[in-house]
Protein backbone atom coordinates (compact mmCIF):
# COMPACT_ATOMS: atom_id res chain seq x y z
CA UNK A 1 0.00 0.00 0.00
CA UNK A 2 1.42 3.47 -0.97
CA UNK A 3 -0.21 6.11 1.23
CA UNK A 4 -0.93 9.62 -0.03
CA UNK A 5 -2.07 13.22 1.75
CA UNK A 6 -4.93 13.79 -0.32
CA UNK A 7 -6.49 17.16 -1.68
CA UNK A 8 -9.56 16.88 -3.26
CA UNK A 9 -10.55 20.27 -4.01
CA UNK A 10 -13.87 21.69 -3.48
CA UNK A 11 -15.34 20.46 -6.51
CA UNK A 12 -14.14 16.92 -6.36
CA UNK A 13 -15.09 16.87 -2.76
CA UNK A 14 -18.90 18.26 -2.25
CA UNK A 15 -19.30 20.16 -6.12
CA UNK A 16 -19.86 19.57 -9.40
CA UNK A 17 -17.40 16.59 -9.83
CA UNK A 18 -17.92 14.59 -7.06
CA UNK A 19 -17.57 11.81 -9.05
CA UNK A 20 -14.23 12.65 -10.36
CA UNK A 21 -13.27 12.31 -6.15
CA UNK A 22 -15.26 8.50 -5.62
CA UNK A 23 -13.80 7.56 -8.78
CA UNK A 24 -10.42 8.97 -8.13
CA UNK A 25 -10.78 6.85 -4.40
CA UNK A 26 -12.05 4.00 -5.90
CA UNK A 27 -9.10 3.57 -8.76
CA UNK A 28 -6.55 4.51 -6.15
CA UNK A 29 -7.65 1.66 -3.84
CA UNK A 30 -7.65 -0.98 -7.08
CA UNK A 31 -3.66 -0.09 -7.87
CA UNK A 32 -2.87 -0.26 -4.08
CA UNK A 33 -3.08 3.44 -3.51
CA UNK A 34 -4.36 4.84 -0.08
CA UNK A 35 -5.15 8.50 -0.12
CA UNK A 36 -5.35 10.36 3.43
CA UNK A 37 -7.76 13.20 3.15
CA UNK A 38 -6.28 16.50 3.98
CA UNK A 39 -7.80 17.11 7.75
CA UNK A 40 -9.63 20.60 7.74
CA UNK A 41 -8.15 21.57 4.08
CA UNK A 42 -9.09 24.80 2.98
CA UNK A 43 -9.95 26.02 -0.88
CA UNK A 44 -6.61 27.26 -2.77
CA UNK A 45 -8.34 30.03 -4.02
CA UNK A 46 -7.55 29.38 -7.37
CA UNK A 47 -6.94 31.79 -10.21
CA UNK A 48 -9.77 34.47 -8.86
CA UNK A 49 -8.07 34.54 -5.34
CA UNK A 50 -4.48 35.35 -6.81
CA UNK A 51 -6.23 37.94 -9.12
CA UNK A 52 -6.99 39.95 -6.30
CA UNK A 53 -5.59 39.22 -2.94
CA UNK A 54 -1.63 38.24 -3.61
CA UNK A 55 -0.59 37.87 -0.13
CA UNK A 56 -4.12 35.73 0.96
CA UNK A 57 -3.71 33.67 -2.06
CA UNK A 58 -0.24 32.15 -0.82
CA UNK A 59 -1.72 32.35 2.26
CA UNK A 60 -4.60 30.00 1.40
CA UNK A 61 -2.29 27.68 -0.18
CA UNK A 62 -0.08 27.96 2.39
CA UNK A 63 -2.03 26.87 5.29
CA UNK A 64 -2.83 23.65 2.84
CA UNK A 65 1.14 23.18 2.74
CA UNK A 66 1.53 23.82 6.40
CA UNK A 67 -0.98 21.18 7.77
CA UNK A 68 0.39 18.78 4.91
CA UNK A 69 3.93 19.45 6.19
CA UNK A 70 2.67 17.50 9.42
CA UNK A 71 1.99 14.31 7.60
CA UNK A 72 4.95 13.71 5.97
CA UNK A 73 3.28 12.57 2.75
CA UNK A 74 3.77 14.02 -0.24
CA UNK A 75 0.26 15.94 -1.25
CA UNK A 76 -1.82 14.57 -4.10
CA UNK A 77 -4.45 16.38 -5.78
CA UNK A 78 -6.83 15.10 -8.66
CA UNK A 79 -7.77 19.43 -9.58
CA UNK A 80 -5.64 20.82 -12.14
CA UNK A 81 -6.27 24.37 -10.98
CA UNK A 82 -5.27 23.13 -6.76
CA UNK A 83 -2.39 21.60 -8.41
CA UNK A 84 -0.78 25.02 -10.23
CA UNK A 85 -2.17 27.14 -7.58
CA UNK A 86 -0.68 25.02 -4.48
CA UNK A 87 2.74 24.18 -6.49
CA UNK A 88 3.09 27.58 -7.59
CA UNK A 89 3.20 28.55 -4.21
CA UNK A 90 5.37 26.30 -3.05
CA UNK A 91 8.11 27.22 -5.12
CA UNK A 92 7.42 30.88 -4.86
CA UNK A 93 7.62 30.85 -1.18
CA UNK A 94 11.47 29.28 -1.92
CA UNK A 95 12.42 31.47 -4.41
CA UNK A 96 11.18 35.03 -2.80
CA UNK A 97 12.32 35.12 0.56
CA UNK A 98 10.50 38.52 1.33
CA UNK A 99 7.33 36.95 0.57
CA UNK A 100 7.89 34.05 2.64
CA UNK A 101 8.64 36.27 5.65
CA UNK A 102 5.38 38.17 5.14
CA UNK A 103 3.43 34.37 4.57
CA UNK A 104 5.37 32.85 7.57
CA UNK A 105 4.18 36.24 9.82
CA UNK A 106 0.36 35.19 8.68
CA UNK A 107 0.46 31.34 9.33
CA UNK A 108 1.70 32.32 13.03
CA UNK A 109 -0.74 34.43 13.75
CA UNK A 110 -2.85 30.99 12.89
CA UNK A 111 -0.42 29.13 15.04
CA UNK A 112 0.98 27.27 12.21
CA UNK A 113 4.60 27.18 10.68
CA UNK A 114 5.57 25.89 6.66
CA UNK A 115 8.95 24.62 6.36
CA UNK A 116 8.65 24.32 2.89
CA UNK A 117 9.46 20.24 2.41
CA UNK A 118 6.35 19.08 0.75
CA UNK A 119 5.57 18.11 -2.62
CA UNK A 120 2.52 18.43 -4.53
CA UNK A 121 1.47 16.29 -7.20
CA UNK A 122 -1.32 15.68 -9.91
CA UNK A 123 -3.25 12.12 -9.12
CA UNK A 124 -2.10 11.04 -12.85
CA UNK A 125 1.49 11.74 -11.76
CA UNK A 126 1.21 8.94 -9.45
CA UNK A 127 -0.90 6.80 -11.75
CA UNK A 128 1.22 6.76 -14.28
CA UNK A 129 5.12 7.76 -12.50
CA UNK A 130 4.71 5.55 -9.00
CA UNK A 131 2.71 2.96 -9.74
CA UNK A 132 3.30 2.71 -13.65
CA UNK A 133 1.59 1.62 -17.08
CA UNK A 134 2.92 -1.75 -16.32
CA UNK A 135 0.78 -2.26 -13.04
CA UNK A 136 -2.33 -0.26 -14.53
CA UNK A 137 -2.17 -2.45 -17.17
CA UNK A 138 -2.32 -5.84 -15.27
CA UNK A 139 -5.25 -4.26 -13.58
CA UNK A 140 -7.74 -4.14 -16.23
CA UNK A 141 -10.53 -6.73 -16.00
CA UNK A 142 -12.30 -4.90 -19.04
CA UNK A 143 -9.97 -4.24 -22.24
CA UNK A 144 -11.01 -0.82 -23.55
CA UNK A 145 -10.29 -2.26 -26.88
CA UNK A 146 -12.10 -0.37 -29.94
CA UNK A 147 -12.74 2.55 -27.90
CA UNK A 148 -11.35 5.95 -29.08
CA UNK A 149 -10.92 7.90 -26.75
CA UNK A 150 -9.62 11.47 -27.08
CA UNK A 151 -7.38 12.37 -24.27
CA UNK A 152 -8.15 15.97 -23.38
CA UNK A 153 -5.29 17.66 -21.20
CA UNK A 154 -6.39 21.08 -20.44
CA UNK A 155 -3.83 23.28 -19.53
CA UNK A 156 -3.08 23.62 -15.73
CA UNK A 157 -2.19 20.16 -15.40
CA UNK A 158 0.98 20.68 -17.40
CA UNK A 159 1.57 24.46 -17.83
CA UNK A 160 3.62 26.27 -16.59
CA UNK A 161 5.49 23.23 -16.12
CA UNK A 162 5.87 21.47 -12.77
CA UNK A 163 7.87 19.08 -14.29
CA UNK A 164 5.21 16.77 -15.27
CA UNK A 165 4.81 15.81 -18.67
CA UNK A 166 5.67 18.53 -22.05
CA UNK A 167 3.20 21.71 -21.51
CA UNK A 168 1.93 21.61 -25.10
CA UNK A 169 2.39 18.11 -26.40
CA UNK A 170 2.28 15.74 -23.45
CA UNK A 171 1.08 11.90 -24.08
CA UNK A 172 0.53 10.72 -20.44
CA UNK A 173 -2.79 10.41 -20.96
CA UNK A 174 -2.17 9.09 -24.27
CA UNK A 175 -0.17 6.50 -22.93
CA UNK A 176 -3.01 5.30 -20.18
CA UNK A 177 -5.73 5.08 -22.60
CA UNK A 178 -3.57 2.58 -24.27
CA UNK A 179 -2.62 0.71 -21.30
CA UNK A 180 -6.37 0.63 -20.76
CA UNK A 181 -6.65 -0.97 -24.06
CA UNK A 182 -8.13 1.40 -25.63
CA UNK A 183 -7.16 3.58 -28.64
CA UNK A 184 -5.95 7.00 -28.06
CA UNK A 185 -6.99 10.01 -30.43
CA UNK A 186 -4.51 12.65 -31.45
CA UNK A 187 -6.23 15.76 -31.75
CA UNK A 188 -4.53 19.67 -32.14
CA UNK A 189 -6.95 20.88 -29.50
CA UNK A 190 -5.78 18.90 -26.82
CA UNK A 191 -3.74 20.94 -24.54
CA UNK A 192 -5.54 24.14 -25.43
CA UNK A 193 -7.62 25.80 -23.10
CA UNK A 194 -11.79 25.38 -22.80
CA UNK A 195 -12.52 28.69 -21.71
CA UNK A 196 -11.94 27.96 -17.62
CA UNK A 197 -13.95 30.06 -15.14
CA UNK A 198 -14.77 32.92 -17.42
CA UNK A 199 -17.99 30.55 -19.28
CA UNK A 200 -19.46 32.47 -16.17
CA UNK A 201 -18.59 36.28 -17.02
CA UNK A 202 -17.89 36.09 -20.61
CA UNK A 203 -19.50 33.09 -21.66
CA UNK A 204 -19.44 33.80 -25.73
CA UNK A 205 -15.23 33.98 -25.84
CA UNK A 206 -15.45 31.05 -23.70
CA UNK A 207 -17.80 28.79 -25.70
CA UNK A 208 -16.07 29.66 -29.13
CA UNK A 209 -12.89 27.79 -27.14
CA UNK A 210 -15.31 25.15 -25.94
CA UNK A 211 -16.85 24.98 -29.30
CA UNK A 212 -13.45 24.25 -30.73
CA UNK A 213 -11.74 21.90 -28.27
CA UNK A 214 -14.84 19.20 -29.18
CA UNK A 215 -14.88 20.11 -33.14
CA UNK A 216 -11.14 19.10 -32.57
CA UNK A 217 -11.85 16.05 -30.67
CA UNK A 218 -14.49 14.86 -33.13
CA UNK A 219 -13.11 15.43 -36.40
CA UNK A 220 -10.43 13.27 -35.21
CA UNK A 221 -12.67 10.37 -34.30
CA UNK A 222 -13.19 10.49 -30.66
CA UNK A 223 -15.95 8.48 -29.50
CA UNK A 224 -15.75 10.23 -25.90
CA UNK A 225 -12.93 12.31 -23.99
CA UNK A 226 -11.18 12.20 -20.96
CA UNK A 227 -9.88 14.89 -19.10
CA UNK A 228 -8.21 15.14 -15.22
CA UNK A 229 -9.68 18.87 -14.56
CA UNK A 230 -13.19 19.34 -13.03
CA UNK A 231 -13.32 22.64 -14.86
CA UNK A 232 -12.78 21.32 -18.14
CA UNK A 233 -15.00 18.33 -17.29
CA UNK A 234 -18.10 20.89 -16.64
CA UNK A 235 -17.05 23.21 -19.48
CA UNK A 236 -17.50 20.54 -22.33
CA UNK A 237 -20.16 18.21 -21.31
CA UNK A 238 -22.69 20.71 -19.15
CA UNK A 239 -21.97 23.36 -21.94
CA UNK A 240 -21.75 21.12 -24.69
CA UNK A 241 -25.73 21.78 -25.68
CA UNK A 242 -25.10 25.44 -25.64
CA UNK A 243 -22.26 25.16 -28.00
CA UNK A 244 -24.45 22.97 -30.37
CA UNK A 245 -26.78 25.97 -30.35
CA UNK A 246 -24.00 28.15 -30.97
CA UNK A 247 -22.16 26.52 -33.98
CA UNK A 248 -25.20 24.28 -35.27
CA UNK A 249 -23.43 21.43 -34.49
CA UNK A 250 -24.43 18.26 -32.26
CA UNK A 251 -21.48 16.74 -30.91
CA UNK A 252 -22.83 14.47 -28.66
CA UNK A 253 -19.48 13.37 -27.09
CA UNK A 254 -19.67 11.95 -23.51
CA UNK A 255 -16.69 13.88 -21.55
CA UNK A 256 -15.30 11.84 -18.36
CA UNK A 257 -13.03 12.07 -15.75
CA UNK A 258 -9.91 9.70 -16.67
CA UNK A 259 -10.73 8.10 -13.37
CA UNK A 260 -13.84 7.41 -14.62
CA UNK A 261 -12.61 5.37 -17.85
CA UNK A 262 -9.89 3.56 -15.40
CA UNK A 263 -12.75 2.56 -13.64
CA UNK A 264 -14.87 0.94 -16.47
CA UNK A 265 -11.59 -0.60 -17.50
CA UNK A 266 -11.04 -2.06 -13.75
CA UNK A 267 -14.64 -3.30 -13.99
CA UNK A 268 -15.63 -1.20 -11.16
CA UNK A 269 -19.38 -0.79 -10.53
CA UNK A 270 -21.60 2.57 -10.65
CA UNK A 271 -21.61 3.41 -7.41
CA UNK A 272 -17.50 3.52 -8.09
CA UNK A 273 -17.52 5.04 -11.40
CA UNK A 274 -20.62 8.02 -11.13
CA UNK A 275 -21.15 7.96 -15.18
CA UNK A 276 -24.94 8.95 -14.16
CA UNK A 277 -23.44 12.34 -13.50
CA UNK A 278 -22.63 13.01 -16.87
CA UNK A 279 -24.69 15.52 -18.75
CA UNK A 280 -23.82 14.11 -21.89
CA UNK A 281 -24.61 10.27 -21.34
CA UNK A 282 -21.93 7.89 -21.05
CA UNK A 283 -23.94 4.76 -21.25
CA UNK A 284 -24.17 5.05 -25.28
CA UNK A 285 -20.40 4.68 -25.95
CA UNK A 286 -19.51 2.79 -23.07
CA UNK A 287 -22.48 0.52 -22.59
CA UNK A 288 -20.51 -2.83 -24.12
CA UNK A 289 -17.56 -2.38 -21.79
CA UNK A 290 -19.77 -2.59 -18.83
CA UNK B 1 -3.11 55.56 -28.12
CA UNK B 2 -3.75 58.94 -26.42
CA UNK B 3 -1.05 59.22 -23.18
CA UNK B 4 -3.11 60.76 -20.28
CA UNK B 5 -1.08 59.92 -17.74
CA UNK B 6 2.51 58.66 -16.93
CA UNK B 7 3.70 57.16 -13.32
CA UNK B 8 7.52 56.14 -13.12
CA UNK B 9 7.21 54.16 -10.61
CA UNK B 10 4.70 51.54 -12.34
CA UNK B 11 7.09 49.55 -13.52
CA UNK B 12 8.93 49.17 -10.09
CA UNK B 13 5.15 48.31 -8.51
CA UNK B 14 4.65 45.79 -10.83
CA UNK B 15 8.32 44.45 -11.00
CA UNK B 16 8.11 44.02 -7.04
CA UNK B 17 5.12 41.12 -7.35
CA UNK B 18 6.72 37.87 -7.31
CA UNK B 19 6.57 36.84 -11.08
CA UNK B 20 6.58 40.01 -12.23
CA UNK B 21 10.54 40.91 -12.44
CA UNK B 22 10.85 39.54 -15.83
CA UNK B 23 9.08 42.57 -17.24
CA UNK B 24 12.17 44.64 -17.93
CA UNK B 25 13.48 41.65 -20.17
CA UNK B 26 10.67 41.95 -22.82
CA UNK B 27 11.38 42.35 -26.16
CA UNK B 28 8.24 43.29 -27.86
CA UNK B 29 8.42 39.77 -30.38
CA UNK B 30 4.43 39.10 -29.58
CA UNK B 31 4.98 35.49 -28.95
CA UNK B 32 2.75 35.91 -25.82
CA UNK B 33 -0.03 37.62 -27.96
CA UNK B 34 -0.06 35.69 -30.50
CA UNK B 35 -0.55 32.65 -28.07
CA UNK B 36 -3.24 33.84 -26.55
CA UNK B 37 -7.10 32.11 -26.65
CA UNK B 38 -8.11 35.89 -26.03
CA UNK B 39 -5.92 38.16 -27.11
CA UNK B 40 -8.73 39.32 -30.27
CA UNK B 41 -11.12 40.12 -27.73
CA UNK B 42 -9.01 42.69 -25.16
CA UNK B 43 -8.34 46.16 -25.84
CA UNK B 44 -4.62 46.03 -25.40
CA UNK B 45 -2.82 43.10 -25.96
CA UNK B 46 -0.46 41.13 -23.83
CA UNK B 47 2.58 42.31 -25.44
CA UNK B 48 1.28 46.12 -25.20
CA UNK B 49 0.42 46.23 -21.81
CA UNK B 50 4.10 45.51 -21.56
CA UNK B 51 5.04 48.41 -23.18
CA UNK B 52 2.57 50.41 -21.91
CA UNK B 53 3.81 49.63 -18.40
CA UNK B 54 7.20 50.60 -19.21
CA UNK B 55 5.93 53.34 -20.55
CA UNK B 56 4.66 54.14 -17.52
CA UNK B 57 0.78 54.36 -18.75
CA UNK B 58 -0.32 52.97 -15.16
CA UNK B 59 -4.13 54.42 -15.56
CA UNK B 60 -4.65 53.09 -19.53
CA UNK B 61 -2.94 49.13 -18.17
CA UNK B 62 -4.76 49.35 -14.60
CA UNK B 63 -8.27 49.94 -16.60
CA UNK B 64 -7.46 47.74 -19.45
CA UNK B 65 -10.01 45.04 -19.94
CA UNK B 66 -7.54 42.55 -21.09
CA UNK B 67 -6.20 40.91 -17.98
CA UNK B 68 -10.15 39.73 -16.97
CA UNK B 69 -9.89 37.86 -20.24
CA UNK B 70 -6.88 36.26 -19.45
CA UNK B 71 -7.71 32.39 -18.93
CA UNK B 72 -4.70 31.68 -17.03
CA UNK B 73 -4.22 29.22 -19.47
CA UNK B 74 -0.50 29.64 -19.21
CA UNK B 75 0.84 29.09 -23.24
CA UNK B 76 2.58 32.98 -23.34
CA UNK B 77 4.16 32.15 -20.09
CA UNK B 78 5.99 28.45 -21.41
CA UNK B 79 6.57 29.97 -24.72
CA UNK B 80 7.92 33.37 -24.19
CA UNK B 81 11.80 33.39 -25.54
CA UNK B 82 12.76 35.76 -22.77
CA UNK B 83 10.93 33.71 -19.89
CA UNK B 84 8.76 36.53 -18.47
CA UNK B 85 5.93 34.94 -16.27
CA UNK B 86 3.21 36.58 -18.69
CA UNK B 87 0.37 35.07 -16.53
CA UNK B 88 1.89 36.08 -13.48
CA UNK B 89 1.80 40.03 -14.95
CA UNK B 90 -1.89 39.58 -16.07
CA UNK B 91 -2.29 38.84 -12.07
CA UNK B 92 -0.46 41.75 -11.02
CA UNK B 93 -2.53 43.62 -13.26
CA UNK B 94 -5.63 42.27 -12.12
CA UNK B 95 -4.52 42.91 -8.11
CA UNK B 96 -3.20 46.50 -8.43
CA UNK B 97 -6.38 47.69 -10.79
CA UNK B 98 -8.65 46.18 -7.82
CA UNK B 99 -6.38 48.27 -5.26
CA UNK B 100 -6.67 51.47 -7.45
CA UNK B 101 -10.09 51.04 -7.99
CA UNK B 102 -10.02 50.83 -11.89
CA UNK B 103 -11.64 47.56 -12.21
CA UNK B 104 -14.77 48.94 -13.29
CA UNK B 105 -17.89 47.97 -15.72
CA UNK B 106 -16.24 47.15 -19.63
CA UNK B 107 -16.09 43.01 -18.17
CA UNK B 108 -17.72 40.79 -15.47
CA UNK B 109 -14.68 38.81 -14.44
CA UNK B 110 -13.97 41.49 -11.65
CA UNK B 111 -17.37 40.80 -10.04
CA UNK B 112 -17.15 36.97 -10.67
CA UNK B 113 -13.98 36.65 -8.88
CA UNK B 114 -15.18 38.86 -6.03
CA UNK B 115 -18.15 36.48 -5.05
CA UNK B 116 -16.18 33.50 -5.25
CA UNK B 117 -13.78 35.17 -2.80
CA UNK B 118 -16.10 36.16 -0.42
CA UNK B 119 -17.45 32.81 -0.03
CA UNK B 120 -13.59 31.48 0.20
CA UNK B 121 -12.96 34.00 2.55
CA UNK B 122 -15.78 33.26 4.98
CA UNK B 123 -16.29 29.43 4.37
CA UNK B 124 -13.00 28.43 3.38
CA UNK B 125 -14.56 26.22 0.83
CA UNK B 126 -16.46 27.54 -2.49
CA UNK B 127 -20.25 26.02 -2.91
CA UNK B 128 -21.16 26.23 -6.45
CA UNK B 129 -24.58 26.83 -6.19
CA UNK B 130 -24.17 29.68 -3.84
CA UNK B 131 -20.86 31.43 -5.65
CA UNK B 132 -22.65 31.27 -9.28
CA UNK B 133 -26.20 32.64 -7.27
CA UNK B 134 -24.53 35.56 -5.43
CA UNK B 135 -22.51 36.42 -8.36
CA UNK B 136 -25.93 36.62 -10.29
CA UNK B 137 -27.11 39.00 -7.76
CA UNK B 138 -24.14 41.33 -7.69
CA UNK B 139 -24.33 41.77 -10.99
CA UNK B 140 -27.56 40.89 -13.08
CA UNK B 141 -30.70 38.44 -11.63
CA UNK B 142 -32.52 38.38 -14.78
CA UNK B 143 -29.33 36.59 -16.24
CA UNK B 144 -29.97 33.86 -13.77
CA UNK B 145 -33.45 32.69 -15.12
CA UNK B 146 -31.53 31.46 -18.62
CA UNK B 147 -29.36 29.43 -16.52
CA UNK B 148 -32.06 27.69 -14.92
CA UNK B 149 -32.08 25.28 -17.34
CA UNK B 150 -28.51 24.06 -16.59
CA UNK B 151 -29.02 24.53 -12.95
CA UNK B 152 -32.03 21.75 -13.07
CA UNK B 153 -30.06 19.43 -15.25
CA UNK B 154 -26.74 19.78 -13.15
CA UNK B 155 -28.78 19.48 -9.94
CA UNK B 156 -30.86 16.24 -11.31
CA UNK B 157 -27.52 14.60 -11.86
CA UNK B 158 -26.41 15.29 -8.26
CA UNK B 159 -24.04 17.84 -9.54
CA UNK B 160 -25.35 21.16 -7.36
CA UNK B 161 -24.62 20.44 -3.91
CA UNK B 162 -26.77 23.40 -2.16
CA UNK B 163 -25.10 22.59 1.26
CA UNK B 164 -21.49 23.99 1.72
CA UNK B 165 -18.83 21.94 2.82
CA UNK B 166 -17.80 23.76 6.32
CA UNK B 167 -14.10 23.55 7.93
CA UNK B 168 -14.28 22.64 11.69
CA UNK B 169 -14.58 25.76 13.78
CA UNK B 170 -11.15 25.96 14.86
CA UNK B 171 -10.09 25.10 11.00
CA UNK B 172 -12.33 28.34 10.39
CA UNK B 173 -10.98 30.49 13.09
CA UNK B 174 -7.35 29.65 12.15
CA UNK B 175 -7.94 30.77 8.41
CA UNK B 176 -9.70 33.86 9.23
CA UNK B 177 -6.67 34.91 11.33
CA UNK B 178 -4.33 34.27 8.93
CA UNK B 179 -5.67 36.04 6.09
CA UNK B 180 -6.67 39.12 8.57
CA UNK B 181 -2.92 38.90 9.32
CA UNK B 182 -2.45 38.71 5.38
CA UNK B 183 -4.32 41.99 5.24
CA UNK B 184 -2.90 43.82 7.55
CA UNK B 185 0.25 43.23 6.49
CA UNK B 186 -0.59 44.44 2.74
CA UNK B 187 0.43 43.23 -0.41
CA UNK B 188 3.07 40.98 -1.46
CA UNK B 189 5.78 44.03 -1.83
Amino acid sequence: MRYYAYFPGCSSSEGGAKAYGVSAQAVSKALGIELLELDDWNCCGSTPYSSFEELASFCLSARNLALAEKTGLDLVTPCSSCYVILNRANSYLKQYPDLKAKVDESLAAGGLEYKGTVRVRHLLDIFVNDIGYDTISATVKKSLEGLKVAPYYGCQLVRPSFGFDHPEMPESIDKLIVSLGGETINFPKKARCCGGSLIISEEDLSLSLIGKVLKSALDNGAECIITPCPLCQTNLDAYQKSADKRFMTSFNLPVLFFTQLMGVAFGLVERDLGLKSCIVPAETVLGKYL
Amino acid sequence: MERRTRTDSFIEEVSAIPGGEGIRLCIQCGTCTASCPNADSMDHTPSQLIAMTRAGMKEEVLSSNAMWHCLSCYLCTVRCPRGIKQTDLMHAFECLSVREGLSHGRTLTPAMYRSFNDFVYSLGSLPEAGFITWYYLLTNPLRAIRLLPMALSLRKRGRLTIRARRLTPEGTRQLRAILDKAEELGGVS
